[in-house]
């Protein structure tokens, strides 16, 4: 069946409307879901699971719980703003669709802008300080494509936590796009768990663009989708900006993660630090793109990028990607990347002191992951991540 | 005395007596008409008087290389290449320079500096003297004291008729005819190259060389090598590569394939410095290049070693299939790029058994207005138990207008498998700099020993004349890089 | 109490221990000596049952059990601590849940009842105010970032909480300085009694002199060439290995 045959359900009259949404349509039909072919898409060929996607029409489904914080909250139900649920901070609101496609944005950002749905805005002034807040979204069976746009916009000086969370059930695609705008100053500390429906297609596709000396700390923790991509294009426009871009994928049965990232030095005496985690199981299948670019202005650039995978099944598969783009001659960039199972030479140390082997690799295995939440330090959020590395890992059986 | 060193004599030698030993096809100067299509590939076959399955094979790649498009993939670029546009079976003579005095008095100097004999530097330079090198294999002057050990060392046109056995048993089995879109046109037009045979627990007992040269206008180069080393045999194998300054791009698009069987190690290291072209980026050599070895053998060894330092633009990977359970395989690289220089090179490791290991040490020097990229894979299978890679990619940045990219693709299926990739890029640090020239030395022989401190892990794996002649290759590619 | 008969193991087909006979009664304490590459780091390492090493003859005892037939963490459970050369390096797993797991591990195999936290951390903070450690140690991760120094202590701590009856102490001076050794030597000899016999593997003499043995072993070629009492090791120490090969 054709990838793109979801399309005859969806209502394209109001796409029609707009003329920004009808161009994105456009190029979406063009273009189609990525897949193999596309250089950017080496590793996750959508276009071959879009093919046998299950579009189920939503039915009778169960309530989904909402993670109980305390916090400000925006929560969007299938891409819909959900005002009684919704408890938001002054500087949150409904966001009113009406973006123009970004010139050379992928195919799924065309899809975003073309479908709209609703969206949150976060706005805050300069030197505001916004605490923490929540954006959820729930999903469930759906025949057609989630596609909610988020906007922050950090105002000089301001500062923000925020946290997202993505769960579901049932078969839906999550195809969220994320326009975040620093300035001067700003700081942003951005903490996400994807725990998509494990039947679920989940694409996000997050936008940073950083003024100078502003600050994101952008960590995912991703549990859920049958197939899953985080992609993240940040941008450091002005000099002394500091970027942590962090990750953590955990793959059971037969799910696909990719976790992809593009950090552009366009502007002097930028760092990036970056660490992505992958534990694949069963017949998992990970993936890690990361590439670091730096233009010839961005001298004194500090970039560095590392990825560790921890293969637990015979059948589990880690690619990885990490590349350096470099114009710049001072500067200084590495990135490194580790691939294996648990070291033999930790297990004995294990065993010496009179812990079974089982044993020693659950040890090992829950080090791994409580090393890789290390970026949320002890955020308020942190029991709803442990939480779901906790399921995981009954799912995975490990 | 160095085989490499006696090649050089050799071809001096061969030189000066009007090139007596030549091949036959070569003194006769054929020559087929620019373009090509199956009748090119048919002479080509015919004039050296092949078997009819050889003359089936290549048509078989030149039909393949019609449905192919030339890869798209690599960081470089350059104008179409009209392929119809080349000769494919050596040339008619282009007006060469008289003598010396008609040369680049900068290509001489180049020569000099890399410690070139006089009347090499002739030839090098492309002036008329008596020798030609013209897609022709000259390195076969010792195949008589190797024929006492039962190596076969020879022309692969000649291997063609001596050994036809091994020929038809190992060519193309490492690079299928239509493995990529230069392999299929070597395939279907490649005009000579070496053969080497190593029975079985044999060590050869010298260093084996061949110098290769581009001297005609408009040639495309298909040189095409093979070697194969039997159980428990061993051969290093050097490849040094020097063409004249020619104004127009020429496309040289080689294919060696290695075979190592049960214990058997085979060496490969290669120093090319074809003409990269001027500074402002014109003329130069495309080196369009396939290079794939197979440890088919348990415990197998294979090792590329390359110094890169010529050509307008090299797309090269070097590769090592490991099938055979314990085998191993390594590619040392220095690639050093300069004024418009493009440089896509790297390798891919594929392991396809268990307890099979891979090394990969990658030196990217990008000075001028070049760009140079490590490309490479790292791939283990599920049966490959044990598997274990390391990756180590270093790139220096020398001024503020050139780019060094480093494109590792890693993919693992095996569990048991330990993969580490290390990746690094800087600049030469001012304090080392400062260091060096307080001690007395000159800004650019500064930066020319810093880099070959870089590259020492690399240049240690040469054999000692090829470190010698790489290390001053390096200091003259660089300079007016500095200041 | 050890009984070693005939022992011999090879690593990747080459012999390293050539027949090794040593009896380590209750309650003494035997220090190993040699000159490198004698052997001694592979007679731990067999004694503690670690991948790698190929026992191709022989028998070891320890209270009368097959100790070659048991798995790591059985012999462990069984008694035997082995203080590593090189303390490996746990990312992410805390010092205090490690041991703690470990000693519930090995109490369980005892069948012995398991150690709550605030009974487990009572007892760690006694051993450790004892061994004059860091109280930080029980926060860290398993020898994380921790010196050459507090790696090792780190082992004789886990060695005071896991109260084993044969300590195998593999090169523990080494990269100790004087202070850091008398805290080692002074965590082994508070462990000293009846119930506990130490295989003592040292290069030098110095941690002897904190440590005294019962007995002094020179292990040469894979084999033990010389025994002694304490004045051995000053002997060695007074004119070196050499010759002991051919002895």
């Amino acid at each position: 069946m054709s990838d793109l045959a979801f399309l005859d359900r969806v209502d394209l009259a109001s796409v029609m409307e707009h003329p920004h949404r009808r161009a994105a349509l456009d190029a979406f039909r063009t273009a189609g879901f990525p897949n193999r072919r596309d250089e950017a898409w080496h590793f996750t060929d959508l276009k071959a699971r879009m093919r046998d996607f299950d579009w189920t029409p939503p039915g009778d489904q169960a309530a989904l719980m909402l993670p109980d914080l305390s916090l400000p909250c925006a929560v969007l139900r299938d891409g819909v703003w959900d005002a009684a649920s919704s408890r938001p901070a002054p500087f949150m609101s409904r966001l009113v669709r009406n973006e123009v496609l970004p010139a050379g944005a992928n195919s799924l950002v065309a899809l975003n802008v073309a479908l709209g749905q609703d969206g949150v805005d976060i706005a805050l002034r300069d030197a505001e300080v916004g605490g923490t807040v929540m954006v959820v979204a729930q999903a469930r069976a759906n025949a057609q494509p989630i596609t909610p746009r988020y906007r922050v916009v950090l105002g000089a000086g301001a500062s923000l936590t925020l946290i997202e969370v993505a769960q579901g059930s049932g078969a839906y695609v999550h195809d969220p796009v994320w326009d975040i705008t620093l300035g001067t100053g700003a700081r942003l500390e951005h903490y996400r768990l994807q725990d998509d429906s494990v039947q679920s297609v989940h694409v996000a596709t997050v936008f940073v663009t950083m003024a100078e000396g502003a600050h994101y700390n952008g960590f995912t923790l991703a549990t859920g989708a049958s197939l899953a991509r985080s992609e993240f294009h940040v941008a450091l426009t002005g000099a002394h900006g500091d970027v942590q871009l962090n990750a953590a994928q955990l793959l059971t049965g037969r799910q696909h993660g990719d976790v992809t990232t593009v950090i552009a030095h366009r502007a002097p005496h930028c760092s990036s630090r970056q660490t992505v985690k992958s534990v694949i199981d069963g017949m998992a299948r990970g993936v890690f793109q990361g590439r670091i670019e730096v233009d010839r202005i961005a001298q004194k650039t500090d970039g560095y990028q590392m990825n560790q995978a921890l293969l637990l099944s015979p059948d589990a598969e880690i690619d990885s990607k990490p590349e350096l783009e470099i114009f710049a001659d001072d500067v200084k960039c590495s990135h490194g990347a580790t691939i294996g199972a648990l070291d033999p030479e930790q297990i004995f140390y294990l065993r010496s002191r009179g812990i079974d082997e089982a044993q020693g690799r659950a040890m090992l295995i829950r080090a791994f992951l409580t090393e890789a939440l290390e970026p949320i330090g002890e955020s308020v959020a942190r029991p709803i991540f442990e939480a779901a590395i906790d399921e995981w890992w009954r799912r995975a059986a490990l | 005395m160095a085989a490499i060193t006696e090649t050089r004599e050799t071809i001096d030698r061969l030189a000066e007596s009007g090139y007596q030993y030549g091949f036959e096809t070569a003194i006769d100067m054929d020559f087929a008409p620019k373009g090509l299509n199956e009748d090119i590939v048919r002479l080509i076959s015919a004039k050296k008087q092949e078997p009819e399955w050889l003359l089936e094979w290549r048509l078989k790649a030149y039909r393949a290389w019609l449905t192919m498009a030339d890869p798209a993939w690599a960081r470089i670029m350059h104008p179409r290449i009209d392929y119809q546009d080349l000769h494919y079976y050596a040339a008619p003579r282009a007006p060469a320079p008289k003598s010396l005095d008609e040369v680049d008095p900068a290509l001489l100097e180049m020569y000099e500096k890399l410690g070139i004999p006089l009347n090499e530097r002739a030839s090098l330079a492309g002036v008329a003297v008596d020798a030609v090198f013209d897609s022709v294999s000259v390195a076969t002057t010792f195949r008589d004291s190797l024929a006492q050990v039962g190596v076969i060392f020879c022309s692969i046109s000649e291997a063609v008729r001596e050994h036809p056995e091994l020929v038809r048993k190992y060519l193309g089995s490492v690079v299928p005819a239509g493995d990529n879109y230069y392999a299929a046109l070597n395939s279907a037009v490649f005009s000579d190259g070496s053969f080497v045979y190593i029975p079985k627990g044999v060590r050869c007992p010298m260093e084996l060389s061949t110098y290769f040269r581009i001297n005609a206008r408009n040639t495309g180069q298909f040189e095409r090598t093979l070697i194969i080393a039997e159980a428990g045999a061993s051969v290093s194998y050097l490849e040094g590569c020097t063409a004249p300054m020619r104004d127009e791009n020429q496309l040289h698009a080689a294919v060696v394939e290695l075979v190592a069987h049960d214990e058997a190690s085979i060496k490969y290291s290669t120093v090319q410095n074809w003409y990269p072209g001027d500074a402002d980026g014109k003329g130069g050599i495309y080196n369009f290049v396939t290079k794939r070895g197979a440890c088919r053998g348990a415990k197998s060894k294979i090792s590329w070693t390359q110094v890169e330092t010529g050509s307008a633009i090299t797309w090269k990977y070097p590769s090592c299939i490991l099938q055979g359970e314990g085998s191993s395989g390594s590619f040392y690289s220095v690639a050093l790029t300069n004024h418009r220089q493009q440089a896509d090179t790297g390798t891919k490791m594929i392991h396809l058994a268990p307890n099979t290991t891979s090394t990969i040490v990658s030196k990217g020097i990008s000075a001028g207005h070049s760009n140079n990229t490590y490309r490479g894979l790292v791939r283990i299978m599920p049966k490959a138990r044990n598997a274990r890679n390391f990756t180590q990619c270093d790139s220096l940045l020398i001024g503020d207008q050139c780019g060094a990219h480093t494109v590792p693709y890693i993919e693992c299926r095996n569990q048991s498998a330990k993969v580490e990739h290390e990746a690094t890029t800087s600049k030469i640090a001012d304090d080392q700099l400062f260091y060096c020239r307080s001690r007395g030395l000159s800004e650019e022989d500064s930066v020319g020993l810093l880099v070959n401190g870089f590259c020492r892990e690399v240049l240690k794996e040469l054999p000692m004349e090829f470190a010698v002649e790489a290390q001053k290759l390096l200091a003259v590619s660089l300079e007016g890089s500095v200041g | 109490m050890l009984e070693i008969k005939n022992l011999t193991a090879s690593i990747e087909d080459k012999t390293i221990l050539n027949g090794i006979d040593l009896v380590v009664p209750d309650g003494e304490i035997h220090a190993i000596m040699g000159p490198n590459g004698a052997g001694k780091s592979t007679l731990s390492y067999v004694l503690s049952g670690r991948e790698g090493y190929e026992v191709t003859g022989g028998s070891v005892l320890f209270n009368g059990q097959d100790l070659l037939a048991m798995e790591p963490e059985a012999r462990a459970a069984a008694g035997v601590f082995l203080a590593f050369q090189y303390p490996i390096e746990l990312p992410g797993v805390g010092n205090a849940n490690f041991i703690r797991t470990a000693v519930n591990a090995v109490r369980k195999a005892r069948g012995e009842a398991e150690m709550d936290t605030v009974a487990f951390l009572k007892e760690a903070r006694a051993a450790i105010k004892r061994l004059s450690m860091p109280e930080d140690m029980l926060k860290r991760n398993v020898n994380v970032g921790f010196s050459g120094g507090e790696k090792k202590r780190n082992e004789i701590l886990q060695m005071a909480l896991l109260q084993p009856s044969l300590a195998l102490l593999d090169e523990t001076d080494s990269g100790l300085d004087i202070d850091a050794l008398r805290i080692v030597a002074d965590g082994v000899n508070a462990a000293r009694g009846p119930n506990f016999s130490a295989l003592v593997i040292t290069h030098y003499q110095r941690l002897l002199d904190h440590i005294v043995p019962d007995r002094v072993h020179v292990l040469a070629g894979g084999r033990i060439v010389r025994s002694g009492g304490p004045d051995l090791a000053l002997e060695l120490e007074a004119h070196g290995y050499a010759g002991l090969e051919a002895a």
